[in-house]
């Protein structure tokens, strides 16, 4: 296998769905097991964000809610520029199981690239940031 | 996928585990673009040295040459395919069995304690490869 696109675990739960559901997309649930503070709009499209208390916070998206069965969002792949397209989406998924909940969790979008990210790693003619300052300094001696 | 990203974030990683090219890069994302030159007064390696790495990391994409004369050419960090390896790390670093521990241990709590208020703020987990 090569590169990674793909992240999936399940876990068995002993709590039915409708819990695990409260767990995974109330602000006072997320903040309870994922992040130290969390604020969510749940409907497709919505925003939502969680906070850590080492000062990180992560910023979603949500995309699917089909309750109590699928909640999905996207967020941003760590390590990239806040303005790069690049996400990846995140669905957990909620099975009854055994009075409990089967909870399958998969992260996918790791190996995208777009055809302009693509375009820019191997273009070595791609304007960066020392173009940039170039045309900054270029405006100033203009003015 | 296109077949060929595994192919842009192998020339970052064989790129890094050169400890003169690791140098190289670093000098040029710490302090801009530089001449072989340059670099060669900055680190313990002769300009030839440098100029044969800087040839290799061009020819992979990971820096870009400014046109001008011959040894004042200045190079410069291009960026795109350190992007692309960072992808692959993000996979690497993202860690879902932390989080998933912890919203078990959050269940298993508040069925015993079913009165209980949440424990907000206290038991949050930082997952490591989501970092801004």
């Amino acid at each position: 296998m090569g590169f990674p696109d793909r992240i999936e675990r399940t876990v068995e739960l002993a709590h039915p769905p409708a819990k695990v559901w409260t767990a995974l997309t109330t602000a006072e649930g997320l903040a309870a097991w994922f992040g130290n503070e969390a604020a969510i709009d749940l409907r497709p499209g919505g925003s939502a964000w969680m906070k850590w208390n080492e000062g990180h916070t992560a910023k979603m998206r949500v995309e699917r809610v089909e309750e109590p069965r699928v909640f999905g969002f996207t967020w941003h792949i760590s390590g990239l520029p806040d303005d790069d397209p690049r996400r990846t989406y995140v669905e957990f998924t909620l099975e009854p199981a055994d009075g409990g909940t089967r909870l399958t969790v998969v992260e996918s979008g790791f190996a995208q690239l777009s055809d302009q990210a693509f375009h820019d790693a191997f273009d070595g003619n791609t304007k960066g940031w020392a173009s940039e300052l170039a045309e900054l300094a270029t405006y100033l001696d203009a003015a | 996928m296109p077949p060929d990203i595994e192919a842009i974030a192998e020339q970052v990683f064989v790129a890094l585990a050169d400890p003169t090219r690791r140098a190289i890069l670093a000098a040029l994302a710490s302090g801009g673009p530089a001449t072989a030159t340059d670099l060669g007064g900055r680190l313990p390696v002769t300009r030839q040295a440098v100029a044969k790495h800087l040839a290799l990391l061009a020819e992979a994409g990971l820096v870009t040459a400014e046109p001008g004369e011959r040894r004042r050419v200045r190079y410069r960090l291009h960026s795109a395919p350190m992007q692309v390896a960072q992808q692959f790390l993000a996979a690497l670093a993202r860690d879902w069995d932390s989080p998933l521990g912890a919203l078990k241990d959050h269940l298993d709590r508040g069925a015993r304690e079913p009165a209980a208020a949440p424990l907000h703020g206290t038991q949050g987990h930082r997952p490591e490869g989501q970092t801004p």
